[in-house]
This record gives structure tokens, sequence and C-alpha cells, in this order.
């Protein structure tokens, strides 16, 4: 698993997503082919705004997962750490732990969400 | 001219007081709240540890000061308390900001001391134009064994500061005092610490914190006089008032960087985010004197001098308002926020 | 060509603890022969739906196994096993309807199976037809990406909570007359909402329990069809789309849009209206994907789908029954078998052989989604 999460750090470590040049949509996570555009498509890593709203969530294992609608318009489906969220509320990224690969593996980082204000 | 270009904190949004604590070892919370002079500490959220803390100050540093993560030559992280022991802190940190992969890097380590050193660093790799910009960063989830007296101060909390040209606060001097001096460690492989009880006093903390602060002082021709705020490693609320008071500060001298009375030890992060509640009022021209410690032991003294630049920078994430906002955490909630159950 | 189902076959859904995985597909799969009055070596090929034997059972290979232990191996009948997470079942029909249609075979099984309870983290293990790297990293199991759905749903369109139970509810009871259902047993909606949280909105009896079970169909041209059969039940039409596996890809996390593509396909290609079908077995791994399937299927308009469960008209005897067999909720849901589950039912149900549960119509529809809804099989079926 070391690899495959490696592979994924800096689209996790920050919102780093995919900017279409040719038709200015947004995805999350990173694309190789733009959806809309094909061939046509010129897609550029960029990092995506740190605040958005709460789409929808689920609390899940004591957790909060939510859907998470960025200010670019892209979504992200990311831990909100809070006693509480509803949809519509502010967030905005926070680096956390999301894991790890047991207690003599390694530690899985990655952006959640907390109350923005 | 070099010095701190810009700064950035985070401390964590769990407290949990001295009385909560005492309650567990049937002790006297007041004799603990005046013998330390504090009276709760920081605690890490379960997904929190040196690492995100570390991100999360350098963070703020960058996006204050507006600097392009790219800019950065050089990241030093400095703890005692890496969540790994061996695979460093820095690269992910350097990671998460952004600053590419041609930057300069190491994970640091002399107990509470180990970011003065990053900054020193950093201020010698700018002024030989190795660089144009360095952050060094000091973050600590501080281990404490339960029931030791050390769990009542060890908190947790990060700084980060960023050394370049053009600064809000130059950097006049720095100098430092070391020797071999075993008052605190850490054996490998050992979860928590040991100390030397009050051994850690006059021949420790005192001695390296007093010796590099008059070292400093005659370097640059000042006196306790030449400085407008004092501040220095807090291991606890008393030893930084004593210091101070033996280097011949008032308590208006050092009272705006003692975070430790609000959230206790911060280990590496202390002395620094004592000069960042500093720095988040301190008008041009004032001068700043800090002076860490590190257990071991040494200690890193600089003479700080605030420009014209601290005007326009923003300085709206002010260090007291992050202190002073907690949610207490009961002792059982607690022992699970630093994994000591699972 | 038109294709036809002439014989089907079904083990009991559920934790059969003393049944194995190579006991059940021989017991669904003899059922289905037998149904036909067909011996076995006169099969062109054999069609698996599994979602993952690998992680359930430790046994990939699993299409040899099975041909092997049939004894069809012995005739070297090919087998391939067919995967799309819980529409593992309804894609693997597919490709047998695709088999017999295009000429290549003239009779031909497609079977499905899973052997769940021999594992430890059944739900983990169903979970892994989700986003691994960008849903499940951040802590999203299936339930919690529906949970999150039901949400929303609820948020946008003013449906209640007590409005999924009432889909549990009529499932459970129409669950109770299908001798193969693992839960035969009526519910209130009092025991669904105060059942505890899986993920919030859902509950525990929002959610379809993992089973085992096996089940089978036979698959022939029409004059092979006519020949083996009195009642032979045709595929109007079988038809498959994808969409977006990961929810946050999607721009409307209310529509799966997979369905309703499908969906407009196969009501094309059959050349019929959704208001002619007459019963549909549809995917409730969760209340609120039958929700769903109400609208994407074109029974109801988007938003208004909780007025059919409301006013009754999904029961049997309502307008239009759905999931008479008990659905997956009730019935039980034995993941890649369940596409071909569902096809079991609608043949009984068209030959006016499913007994208490028994509905009247013409054409029936079955949908089989995998996962949160990037796979959807659309079949429609006729007398
Ligand atoms: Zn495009």
């Amino acid at each position: 698993m070391v690899p495959r999460f490696w592979r994924k750090i800096k689209y996790r470590y920050d919102v780093v997503g995919s900017h279409c040049e040719n038709c200015g949509s947004h995805y999350y996570p990173k694309r190789e082919i733009c959806p809309r555009c094909r061939r046509r498509g010129k897609l550029r890593d960029e990092r995506f705004p740190d605040e958005g709203i709460i789409l929808s969530y689920t609390v899940v294992n004591g957790k909060i997962i939510a859907m998470i609608g960025l200010n670019n318009g892209a979504k992200t489906l990311a831990e909100v750490c809070a006693d509480k969220v509803e949809i519509g509320m502010k967030v905005k990224k926070a680096f956390r732990r999301y894991g790890e690969d047991g207690e003599a593996g390694i530690i899985y980082y990655g952006t959640k969400f907390v109350p923005s204000g | 001219m070099i010095g701190i270009v810009s700064y950035g904190t985070y401390i964590p949004k769990y407290r949990i007081k001295v009385e909560e604590i005492a309650r567990i070892w049937g002790e006297d919370p007041e004799a603990i709240k005046s013998g330390l002079g504090v009276k709760e500490k920081s605690v890490p959220d379960l997904d929190e540890d040196t690492a995100t803390m570390a991100v999360e100050a350098g963070r703020e540093a960058l996006s204050r000061a507006e600097i392009l993560p790219e800019k950065i030559g050089a990241v030093f992280v400095g703890s005692e308390s890496h969540p790994y022991a061996v695979k460093p802190t820095a690269t992910i940190v350097g990671e998460a900001l952004g600053i590419g992969n041609g930057y300069f890097c190491a994970d640091l380590e002399f107990a509470c001391k180990a970011a003065t050193a990053g900054m020193q660093f950093c201020f010698a790799m700018v002024k030989a134009g190795m660089i144009d910009y360095g952050m060094s960063i000091g973050s600590d989830t501080a281990q404490a064994k339960p029931g030791d007296a050390l769990e009542y101060t060890a908190g947790a909390g990060a700084a980060a500061i960023v050394i370049g040209k053009d600064p809000i606060a130059e950097i006049e001097a720095t100098v430092s005092y070391t020797s071999d001096t075993p008052d605190f460690w850490r054996r490998d492989l050992q979860p928590y610490p040991s100390h030397g009880g009050r051994f850690t006093g006059a021949p420790a903390y005192f001695r390296h914190v007093t010796s590099a602060a008059k070292k400093l002082m005659e370097i640059c021709g000042y006196s306790e006089k030449d400085f407008d705020y004092a501040v220095f490693h807090q291991p606890n609320a008393k030893f930084p008032a004593r210091v101070a008071n033996m280097l011949g500060f008032k308590e208006e001298n050092i009272a705006q960087g003692m975070l430790v009375r609000a959230i206790g030890n911060t280990y590496s992060a202390s002395s620094l985010l004592g000069l960042c509640g500093i720095l988040d009022i301190a008008k041009p021209d004032q001068r700043v004197l800090l002076v860490s410690f590190g257990s071991g032991a040494g200690s890193d003294a600089f003479a700080i001098r605030v420009t014209d630049k601290i005007l326009e920078y923003p300085r709206n994430a002010k260090v007291w308002d992050k202190a002073n906002n907690g949610v207490y955490l009961d002792y059982a909630l607690y022992l699970k926020h630093r994994r000591m159950i699972k | 060509m038109k294709v036809a189902v002439i014989g089907v076959g079904c083990t009991e859904f559920g934790e059969l603890w003393d049944k194995s995985f190579r006991s059940i597909f021989l017991e669904a799969g003899i059922e289905a022969l037998n149904d036909c009055g067909l011996e076995g070596k006169e099969i062109g090929a054999i069609y698996v739906g599994n979602m993952s034997g690998g992680k359930f059972i430790d046994q990939e290979h699993i299409a040899a196994l099975i041909a092997d232990h049939a004894g069809l191996a012995e005739f070297g009948i090919p087998a391939v096993r067919v995967e799309n997470a819980d529409a593992s079942g309804g894609s693997a029909f597919r490709q047998a309807y695709m088999a017999v249609a295009s000429g290549m075979h003239e009779v031909v099984i497609a079977a499905g199976i899973e052997k769940v309870t021999d594992s430890v983290d059944p739900m983990g293990i169903l979970s892994t037809s989700v986003d691994q790297e960008w849903e499940r990293f951040v802590g999203a199991n299936l339930p919690a990406l529906y949970a999150i759905i039901a949400r929303l749903y609820m948020h946008k369109f003013g449906t209640t909570e007590e409005d999924l139970a009432r889909i549990a509810v009529k499932n459970h009871k129409n669950a109770v007359h299908n001798p193969k259902a693992q839960f035969r047993k009526e519910i209130k909606i009092e025991d669904v909402l105060s059942s505890e949280f899986v993920a919030e909105p859902l509950k525990v009896l929002d959610c379809a329990p993992l089973s085992d079970g096996a089940s089978a169909v036979i698959l022939a041209n029409e004059n092979t069809a006519r020949k083996l059969c009195d009642t032979p039940v045709f595929i109007e039409a079988c038809t498959q789309a994808s969409d977006y596996l990961a929810l946050q890809c999607r721009r409307d996390l209310l529509t799966m849009r997979a369905v309703s593509k499908a969906s407009r396909d196969a009501y094309r290609i059959a050349k019929i209206d959704p208001e002619q079908i007459g019963v549909a077995e549809v995917h409730d791994s969760f209340t609120i994907a039958e929700l769903l399937a109400y609208e994407d299927l074109g029974f109801a308009k988007k938003g208004e789908g909780a007025k059919l469960i409301r006013e009754g008209e999904v029961e049997i005897g309502g307008k239009i029954p759905i999931n008479p067999s008990g659905g997956l909720k009730a019935c039980g849901h034995a993941v890649g078998a369940t596409g071909i589950r569902q096809i079991v039912e609608l043949v009984l149900q068209l030959r006016g052989e499913a007994g208490k549960r028994q509905v009247d119509a013409e054409k029936a529809l079955a949908l089989n989604v995998g996962g949160t809804g990037a796979t959807a099989v659309v079949t429609i079926l006729s007398r």
C-alpha cells in the first residue's frame, strides 16, 4: 500500500485537482482526460480553493463524512472535524491524519475540513 | 536586513484543566497551579500530531505574507515528538505546503530549542545567499507519563517562522550557549521522557538562558533596558518569570509572550509561540529578546527589532485568541486524544 | 433474434451456515435445469455473476470451479465470471442474453452467486465497490455514501425518514409470502425508525442485509425456447449504463444517471412507456436507492417518489408493484446473485407462479445497480 499512497500525496495533502484550460471545468480527484472535451481538453494540476460549503453529510463510525462543494464548483468528499455540522455550513481545509498502516506502518495524512468562522 | 518576514501559529482546540488531572492523582490542584503558574494545557485532536500542526502553522505563515511556496528554499522542523523515529516530518510539511522538491530540509531535535536552531540555520543560509526564504517550525505534542509532574504542563502547539530579507522583524544578532547537561531526556524506544527533577533548574534552565542572554547583550552592546519585550522558553510559568527577574525584566516585558499560562508547555513551539504573541502587537522599532532553552542543554538567544514593514503585515489570526478559545476534555478523553488508550 | 428465459432456479437467501459456495450454486443450477427439463450438456456457455470470490472466500477462477462441480467441465463448456459489484448478476445476465441474441449460442446459463458469511467483514468487502482512493480512504463505506444521498434528498424534497421507512416496511410485508426470502416477517415503521444508525440518517432497517445465495436462469433462442418450454418469458430489452464511480464526480447526486439512461434505452428498445410496466424488481440495497429508482425509472417525477410509497401505488395490488419478492431488503442481498434472483422472481410473476405474492402483469422490469450507481442494468421481460 505504500506506493499506492505515495502516488496520491500531492493530491491529498492539499486539494490539488485538475483544471481544463479548454472548457474551464474543475475536477477532483485529478483526471487524465476531460470528460467534456475529450481530446481537445487541456488538463493542468491546480491547487483548489481553501474554502467550501457542506452539500450533504453523514455520521458513520463516529466520524462526520461530508460532500463539500468547493468555491470553484468541484466537489470533494472528506471528513469534517466538528461536533456538529449542517448542510450549507462553511468549511475550510485542515491537514490531518486519516489513518495509519498499523503501529509500525506509515501514517496516512490528508485533507479534512473544519468549520470556518 | 535579514529577519522574520512572516510567522504562523497553530494551537489545537482542546484543553485539560489542572484540576481534572489532579483529580485523577489525588493531588491538590491549587498547590500545583500556584507552583507551576499553569491552569490548563492544550491537547491535540485524535487526528493531529506534530506534522499536522506544523503544516497548519506553515500554511498560515505563507498565506499571511503571500509568499509563493516555491520561494521557500529550506524547511526545518524542530520537535521532540516527531511522528516517525526515522522518516522526516519536514518532508511532510514541504509536500503539504507545495514547496516543490528543490529545498534544503531536515528534522531537528534539541529538546525544546530545535526550532530556534532552525531559525539560526535559515538566518545563516539567507545571509550566505544560499536561499531567499527559509522556514523553521517548532511543533510538539509533548509526551508526559500519566502521573508524572510533566503531565500538568505538557501541551501541544506549533509556530512557523519564515526568515528572509526585507523583514517585519530584523534579527540583529543571535548567539548560543551550549553544554552537555542531562537534565531531561528520552532514551530510544522509550515512550515518555525522564527528568532530573530540581536538577532541571539552576544548572540547566537558568544557567543556559541567562548565559545566552548575557552573551547576546554583550555582543550587541545592549542592556535589558534596550528591550521592550522578552520571551523565554516556558516549561512552566515560574521559570521564565524568575529568569526574567534575574535579567532585570518586569512582568510587563514578558506577559505578552507567556502563552504557557493558557496552554502549558508546547516544547519546541514554546518560546516561538511567545515571540509570535509579541509580534502580534509589537510596534516598529520595538526590540524583543528571545531566548530558547533545550534540555541537554543549550539556549539560543536573539535580538529582534521590529520594522516598519509590520504595519502592512496582516496580524489578524492572533495567538492569544487561539490560546484563549478551548474546548475542555475530561481525563478519559484526554487519554484517548493522547493515544494512551485505543 | 428473440431470446427467452426458459428455466429458473434460486436457493434460499440468508445466512446459510451449513451450505458452502460449491453447494449453493449446484442447488440453484439444478433447480433451473430441472425447471426446463435440460440435462446440462445442451448448455453452450456459462456466465456467472460474482462480486468477490477472492475477498469473500479467497477463491478466484470461480467460473471454472462452477463448470467443474456442475459436471459441465466434462463437456468442455466455456464458463466466465462477470464482475460489476452488486450488479454482477445483472451484467452476467446481459452477457448471456447477448451470447444468444448474437446467434453464438442456442442455450446458455446465467447464474449469480455469493457466499458472504464465510468472511469476517462482508460490508467492508461490499464497500470495495466504491472508489477506494477517494471515498473509502476518507472513511466512507457504501452505507455512508447512500446516507449522503439520502440526507441531501430529504433536505431538497422534504421527504422524511418515515417515508424511507415505509419502503422497508412494504418489502418486509412482501417477503412474508416468498419461501426463498431471508426475512419473512413484517416490521412496523417505528421498528425502522428506532433501529440503530448505520450511517445517519440511514438505520439498520433501511439497509439490505448481506446474504448467502445463488440463482440461475436458462436462456434460449426463440425456436429452442418454444420446443423446450410452454411458458417462455421473453427478454424485450437488456441494457446497461455507466456513471462516474465516485459520488463527488457526479453533477447531480440525486439522480442515478446510469439508471435513467439504461431504462430510457430499454423502454425505447422494448417500444414501451414506463406506465406499461406491470411489476418491477429494483435494487433496494438501501431504502433511498428504491426511492431514487421510482424516479430514475420514470415511475415518478424527480422529487415525487415518496408519493408512490405513501399512496400504496408500489404495493402488491397497487399501480406499479415494486419488489414483490421482498427486494434486497427482505428477500436478502446475495450481492452477485441478486441480479439473477430478480429475473427469477419476475419470470415466476409473468408465468403466474408467484403464489400469494402474485401480481397481475404483462411486462416486468428488473433494475440491478452496482455500488452507488456507477453501473445499472435494466431488463424488460414479457409473457
Ligand atoms: Zn474540458
